[in-house]
């Protein structure tokens, strides 16, 4: 058995009521939780000196926008000292998008965080700071959501006027009207004949 | 704020509910565009005296929806994306990514191919260490340092450009390969470029700062972090290094053909803005070891995988067979159909560690794709690092830091 596997084996014994589902795929290692039970999934995977995984390199989420439950929210852990990596996953529904927030754990998942709930509009409970990231204040909806249209003008953005030929139109002012003391006010009403 | 002054900013409508709080401190508003900030984000800073009480910073003036673009085109076109994820070292990106699409493929490219990217990924290693030391420096006021490494930049530059075709967008890989082979005597220049121009400009820059009574004072105990905190906050790369925690991916999960050479990876105690600098320069050193071994070892042949599916044919084929012309027209039109599933590849790019979390349906298109950015976590550990500092010294944490807007953004 390698190594990798070993740690899934370990994961199923000590959580066998917890997990959903193990997979190995392409020597990624990738862990399926319930979502009641991530924190203490998580203080585990960090504290268990079998585990010991020191780091949390990223948070993100994906949007099955067929499936059910709708969202998964993924996070890519390493380990130092054992040199491995571990994916652990937790699903989330569409009408209730929450997850608990990992920062207690991890001080590093603050900013990595905030972009799910900013991205994809997943909240993170007991979360110290949520606000969006990448987007600003004000912005609506949540951009890598898959139903989110790509070509969506932003109702904040003032849209493109285009010049109305029959009234944004713009009359040359020749330099020697000017010099003739004509000005651009008097000029633009009536133009002057030579 | 004293009585009777208008509050022209009040903290609660921008976000920062934090900072309406009784008090004389003053806020200080870094940015988004400002002569110290290294691309365009926002540093809110809450000041006692010189002193910083707190910061905030704000982010995402540059977001180019890298993610939702590549949701939309397919896993070719998103290489030139990758480009500008980190303008600094471009080649390390579009490395990492193709990599990460051939791990979900399960392709491995020849030897050939992987010296090469070996070598553009060290020489941009250095690209990146000399713009980042430079800038600091500048930061600091030595401006001279800054264009003492601009010479060499400005040869990686040219190296660059006869290897691609372009300074700064170079796109150079492919998944299964690269667009081109090395070009006649690019090796021999690139020698006379690691054993010259850059061991130069290094000495100069060490000559005249590393030992420097005011770089010195500026640096040393500035902005510190402790091992356990840069862990904790998911630190990579130099600045992790810098707190002593020798992690570094081509040692740690060898990748391309990192395992065939001999070089060392530097570490130091303090992880303050000094201990960063000392690594930077320490790894350029490295790195320069790392490219001779592999100037000394490359080998021919091919440089792509001899699969149609994955690689462009050869155009003299596609002129003129029929199996090629069909090939190169389900690669461009529907794109390369990478089998269902999803994979995480990291590598170890010139900030930390640059991975891609990539999610295929097995159609032409990525699923999703995400990118670990390493300046992203080190960033937002920032106002830990510069609590109880002075204004200038924030400035000089921040550089050190070496935050590139482009993929701290996407």
């Amino acid at each position: 058995m390698s190594p990798a596997s070993s740690v899934l084996e370990h994961i199923r014994e000590r959580f066998s009521d917890h997990v959903l589902e193990t997979l190995s795929f392409r020597g990624d290692d990738t862990v399926v939780v319930k979502r009641d039970a991530l924190l203490s999934f998580m203080r585990f995977l960090r504290d268990d000196p079998e585990m010991s995984f020191d780091f949390l390199m990223d948070v993100t989420a994906v949007d099955w926008l067929e499936r059910e439950p709708r969202y998964e929210v993924v996070y890519h852990l390493y380990s130092s000292g054992k040199n491995r990596r571990l994916r652990v996953k937790t699903r989330v529904p569409d009408d209730d998008p929450e997850v608990e927030t990992v920062t207690g754990i991890w001080k590093g998942a603050n900013w990595f965080e905030r972009e799910v709930w900013d991205m994809y509009g997943i909240r993170v409970k007991g979360h110290p700071d949520l606000r969006r990231i990448l987007m600003y204040d004000g912005f609506e909806g949540h951009p890598l959501r898959k139903d989110y249209q790509k070509d969506l003008r932003h109702p904040t953005v003032p849209s493109l006027d285009f010049p109305d030929p029959e009234k944004d139109v713009r009359r040359v002012i020749k330099a020697t009207d000017l010099m003739r003391g004509s000005g651009r006010e008097e000029g633009a009403q009536e133009p002057e004949k030579d | 704020m004293s009585e009777g002054t208008e509050n022209n900013f009040p903290p609660g409508e921008y976000g920062l509910e934090w900072m309406e709080r009784e008090g004389d401190n003053v806020i200080l508003n870094l940015g988004p565009t400002h002569p110290a900030t290294h691309g365009v984000f926002r540093i809110v800073v809450e000041l006692d005296g010189e002193t910083i009480v707190n910061c905030d910073n704000q982010i995402g003036f540059l977001h180019r929806c890298f993610e939702k673009e590549s949701e939309n085109t397919t896993w070719g076109q998103v290489i030139p994306y990758t480009d500008r994820l980190n303008y600094v070292s471009p080649l390390m990106n579009n490395v990492g990514y193709v990599m990460a699409v051939e791990k979900l493929i399960g392709i491995d490219v020849p030897e050939r191919a992987e010296y090469i990217r070996t070598i553009i990924c060290e020489l941009s290693r250095i690209w990146d260490h000399l713009l980042c030391i430079g800038a600091a420096l500048v930061d600091l006021g030595a401006l001279t340092n800054f264009w003492y490494f601009w010479r060499p930049r400005e040869d990686i530059y040219d190296l660059v450009e006869e290897l691609t075709g372009a300074r700064l967008t170079t796109c150079y890989t492919r998944i299964g390969g690269l667009m081109a082979d090395l070009t006649d005597g690019w090796i021999r220049k690139a020698r006379h470029v690691i054993r010259e121009t850059i061991p130069n400009a290094i000495r100069d820059v060490d000559r005249l700062v590393t030992k420097n009574r005011i770089f010195m004072d500026r640096t040393i105990g500035i902005g510190p972090i402790s091992a356990e905190d840069a862990i904790a906050w998911g630190f990579t790369g130099p600045c992790l290094r810098a707190a002593g925690v020798p992690y570094d991916l081509r040692k740690d999960q060898p990748y391309l053909v990192y395992d065939r050479f001999d070089f060392d990876i530097p570490i130091t105690d303090n992880g303050d803005t000094y201990d960063r600098y000392l690594i930077r320069m320490e790894e350029m050193w490295q790195s320069l070891r790392i490219l001779e071994q592999a100037f000394d070892q490359i080998p021919g042949g091919p440089i792509n995988v001899e699969n149609w599916d994955v690689i462009l044919p050869p155009k003299d084929e596609v002129y003129e067979n029929i199996e090629a012309l069909m090939a190169h027209f389900k690669i461009i039109m529907e794109g390369i159909k990478v089998p269902p599933g999803e994979v995480y590849h990291a590598t170890e790019a010139a900030n930390g560690e640059l991975g891609f979390y990539i999610i295929s349906s097995g159609e032409g298109t990525p699923y999703k794709i995400k990118v670990r950015p390493p300046c992203f976590a080190i960033f937002s550990a920032m106002p830990e690092m510069v609590r109880g500092h002075m204004v200038a010294d924030l400035i000089a944490v921040m550089s050190s830091l070496n935050i590139i807007a482009g993929e701290l953004e996407r």
